[in-house]
């Protein structure tokens, strides 16, 4: 199977999100589509699957031109794609996901899960994608969850196979695994697009290599002889340092001491079980770990948005477990949220009401219980400027600003406090380089003031560049801990704890 | 990081825990409520009639001694409280609650009885009558809700449905009210569907607007044209059919076997639905839809498609069950004459876990509770009717407040879909 994109186009309104894209990809190897967050890579394969329509261009498959009414067609002609999200539905079944949209059935209507399970069984057997088709969905962790999208786009006999930023989930480990089974599919003669912003990995398994940039294919690469530092300036339009410029450690008074701490979910499921931490003066300790092993509630806990269960949070030597969120802020610590659209800020509110969300109860800026205004955008304007917050004014609503000024807003609004302890979640995600570079640097100059710095990411190589020390969380118990004074850290060994692996209990 | 010996969780209270001894406090008093309230009052035996005059198997009657009766359920009541208290057991939360209310139900109606006669019979074919219109509610929210579509209008769609039975059953008969009380109950589901589908109107407020519109509707018509016009609301009712054999067997056989085409529908739409929604390709759809519909668009699925139709046929079980109101009931409409079984419904819905068959054993439960007042009304027990017509809110509220566990709706459940 060959399949062509021929200078295809795609607008939102008068944003030019694909702009004459023109590439190819044939059975037996893999394309890496390499592209920055917002490049317009996933607008693209969107369009390539069906759910878009572009507004100009063609989409050739071998040989004759087609056009989707929808993604149906584009499943019927035989692209599947593996959504950076998944698209599962987590109540149903492995078997119940996989033969969505094509079930087999017999009589009445009446779905044949018999087959149904047959099916996953041999695909899984055929390309090493083993999975018991009679487990719920949501009780999967995500590598496994990645195995049933790669099966259910099989089922559909798919001959192109589109996988958008695969590896984002899976450990190091899991990666590797991962790329085994792109190999075996490339070898039963799938075509396969594979997109990511992750460098290392490109090179590893692409076959040809297309940038993407702006919306537009800037250049092509070959994965043997193409270096980095060149794929990453294509991709990002200038030169990049890879290195986070950083002092050595000079760690002072711990400022944080987290003692046998138990979180809950919701469900009443321990979240996070006994964790016991220190975060000192000057260091930043980053939390790895895959996500959903309770960085999330430790982060909640430690930020007064969730009660712990038992355990105790100490802060310079006060007892903060039962604080407020308003006495936490008080007392300087600073919180750069997981989520900035659900919790860092106020999409409908405008950037300089977001820049005092924390502090427009304060006298400098209201009197009494009227809010001054002018002080506010005062300030939200030097704010603005000294974060790099690029906005037309202070008065544009925060929502309509791109993911890094939205992500710089809120590190403007929580650094612009006097802190002695920064806690950041994921401060990083889907941003752009040069945003994650400036926030990056950012928590560094934190860390020079003399905060103590906790960072939490999913993004393992985020946390190996920042980090001075490295606590790793599973199943939300910190099952490991790494120290960088002597050397580099181990990042395979990083990798074996996060899935879990035993003997992972100390290190340094 | 060294592994603490001393296991904190060991120690930590979780939720359920709490609700288990919460659940043992509130057991014991109602052991005490009934030791003071029923106690004093129970002199003479209770008599249970469980056949009546003419059945075809006549049982002997049930004589409980009332006295001893509500001190043994007073103790049974507070050995479960006592023993939830002390152990909390979370796994017996549920079950120890739902015995312990059935005793105080039970404890009720020995007292209530008490120096009387009651036909447990009687009792029981009229809670499977009341239980109707509220089991077709809810099926119909389930259907709704399964697809990821909030009806908050069944209200409405079932007073649509009472009004055109009357009306359509009084000029052309009642298979033909029954009809076009299906097909206007479908087409309020369609005017919801598009409201909230394609119009993206929060889903709440149409199903307000829906109801408000056919209160008003309806009741002007009833008060200005009805009133002048009595000929167009005197419909024929849809009498009883005995199922041979099946409708003798005592007890249970009126309940189930002998009762009028209503009865009969729900008990088939429930099946019919389960089937559906569980079994078939389109239910799974319909499933995926309500869950998690992006997954679903990807993968070819139209999703407005299948809410539409889905909505469309909630309103229709929902035009059926109105219809219950005048053609299989009374022949006759009255303003308001629903009286909140929609939203009645609508709690059977989420007692029953957004399940077909969860959705009719809640509905038997209200149609319990509303049978029961209005039997106890004619025994003249000393507690105002009053209070016994609340009977079926009170355990609405008690429902819904969350008592018997937490369910899950669909997790796309209220939310309009934006196709990209």
């Amino acid at each position: 199977m060959q399949v062509e994109l021929k200078g295809i186009t795609k607008r939102f309104g008068p944003v030019v999100a694909n702009r004459d894209v023109t590439l190819s990809v044939k059975g037996g190897e893999v394309l890496g589509l390499l592209g920055e967050n917002g490049a317009g890579k996933s607008t693209l394969m969107n369009v390539l699957c069906g759910l878009y329509a572009q507004d100009e261009g063609e989409i050739i498959i071998d040989g004759d031109p087609v056009s989707f009414g929808g993604p149906g067609a584009a499943i019927a002609a035989g692209i599947g794609m593996v959504h950076q999200h998944f698209m599962l539905v987590p109540v149903f079944t492995v078997a119940e996901n996989v033969v969505l949209g094509v079930e087999p059935t017999g009589r009445l209507d009446r779905l044949d899960l018999a087959s149904a399970r047959a099916k996953v069984t041999e695909i899984g057997e055929k390309y090493g994608l083993h999975v018991d088709p009679d487990e719920v969905i949501e009780n999967l962790p995500v590598g496994v969850q990645q195995r049933v999208e790669i099966i259910k786009v099989l089922f559909r006999s798919a001959d192109l196979v589109i996988l958008d930023e695969p590896t984002a989930v899976l450990t190091p480990q899991e990666v590797e695994e991962f790329f085994g089974i792109v190999r075996s599919l490339r070898d039963a003669g799938k075509a396969i697009i594979f997109i990511t912003h992750k460098l290392g990995e490109i090179t590893e398994i692409a076959d040809r290599i297309s940038v993407l940039r702006a919306g537009e294919i800037v250049g092509e690469a070959d994965p043997k002889t193409a270096r980095l530092e060149d794929l990453a300036q294509m991709m990002v339009g200038r030169p990049v340092s890879f290195d986070v410029d950083k002092p050595p450690l000079e760690a002072g008074a711990p400022i944080l001491a987290v003692q046998d701490l138990v979180v809950l979910r919701e469900d009443d499921a321990v979240a996070v079980d006994r964790v016991s931490l220190t975060v000192r003066s000057g260091e930043i300790v980053g939390l790895a770990g895959v996500q959903g092993n309770g960085q999330t509630e430790l982060i909640e806990a430690l930020t007064g948005l969730r009660m712990p269960a038992a355990g105790t949070i100490t802060y310079q030597g006060a007892d903060i477990t039962r604080a407020t969120v308003r006495v936490r802020h008080r007392m300087g610590i600073a919180h750069i949220p997981e989520d900035r659209q659900r919790s860092g800020m106020i999409g409908a509110f405008t950037v300089a009401e977001n820049m005092v969300l924390d502090t427009y109860y304060d006298d400098r800026f209201s009197r009494g219980p009227q809010i001054i205004w002018p002080k506010v955008h005062e300030q939200a304007a030097i704010s603005a400027t000294e974060f790099d917050v690029r906005t037309p004014s202070v008065f544009l609503r925060a929502g309509h600003l791109s993911g890094g000024n939205q992500q710089k807003l809120v590190v403007a609004r929580e650094l612009s406090r006097e802190t002695k302890l920064v806690i950041a979640a994921q401060p990083t995600r889907g941003l752009d380089v040069g945003s994650v570079e400036y926030i990056h640097r950012r928590l560094v100059e934190a860390r020079q003031e003399g905060d103590g710095v906790l960072i939490m990411s999913s993004e393992l190589d985020e946390i190996l560049a920042l980090s001075d020390r490295i606590l790793v969380m599973f199943k939300g118990r910190i099952v490991a801990e790494f120290d960088a004074t002597a050397a580099a850290f181990d990042k395979s060994a990083i990798g074996l704890a996060m899935a879990g692996g035993a003997g992972a209990e100390v290190a340094a | 990081m060294t592994a603490n010996p001393m296991t904190a969780v060991a120690r930590v209270k979780t939720g359920h825990e709490r609700r288990a001894r919460y659940t043992g406090g509130v057991l014991v008093l109602l052991a005490l409520f009934v030791v003071v309230v029923f106690g004093p009052g129970a002199y003479g035996d209770a008599t249970f009639r469980l056949s009546r005059p003419g059945d075809a198997v006549v049982l002997g009657d049930l004589v409980v001694p009332a006295a001893p009766f509500i001190y043994v359920a007073a103790s049974l009541l507070a050995f479960l409280g006592a023993r939830q208290f002390l152990r909390g057991g979370v796994r017996w939360t549920s079950l120890s609650l739902g015995l312990g209310l059935a005793l105080v139900v039970l404890a009720f109606l020995v007292w209530a009885t008490a120096g009387n006669a009651f036909s447990l019979t009687g009792m029981l074919q009229a809670t499977m009558v009341r239980a109707v219109p509220i089991a077709l509610g809810g099926l119909a929210g389930v259907m709704c809700e399964r697809a990821g579509v909030v009806n908050i209008a069944i209200e409405g769609m079932l007073l649509a449905g009472a009004f055109t039975g009357a009306l359509v059953g009084s000029v052309i008969g009642g298979w033909g009210g029954l009809l076009s009380a299906v097909v206007i109950g479908g087409l309020f589901g369609f005017i919801l569907a598009a409201l909230v589908v394609t119009y993206r109107m929060d889903q709440i407020i149409a199903g307000v607007v829906i109801n408000l519109f056919v209160l008003g509707l309806t009741s002007y018509v009833s008060s200005q044209v009805f009133s002048q016009y009595r000929g167009l609301n005197n419909a024929p009712v849809f009498r009883s059919w005995k199922v041979p054999l099946l409708g003798d067997i005592p007890v249970i056989g009126p309940m189930l076997f002998n009762q009028n085409l209503f009865v009969y529908g729900a008990l088939a739409l429930v099946a019919l639905a389960t089937y559906y929604l569980f079994h078939t390709r389109s239910g799974l759809r319909a499933r995926a839809v309500g869950e998690h519909p992006r997954a679903a668009d990807t993968l070819g699925i139209n999703v407005y498609r299948i809410r539409y139709l889905h909505v469309t046929m909630g309103g229709m079980v929902a035009g059926f069950g109105g219809a219950w109101f005048t053609l299989g009931s009374v022949g006759r409409f009255d303003e308001d004459m629903t009286g909140g079984r929609g939203f009645i419904g609508l709690a059977a819905m989420i007692f029953g876990r957004w399940h077909p068959v969860g959705a009719l054993g809640a509905a038997l439960v209200f149609g319990f509770a509303d049978s029961l007042q209005q039997k106890l009304a004619l025994l003249g027990t000393g507690v105002p009717s009053e209070f016994l017509a609340m009977s079926p809110y009170i355990a609405t509220i008690i429902v819904v407040a969350g008592l018997v566990g937490r369910a899950r709706p669909p997790a796309a459940d209220g939310k309009a879909y934006v196709k990209e």
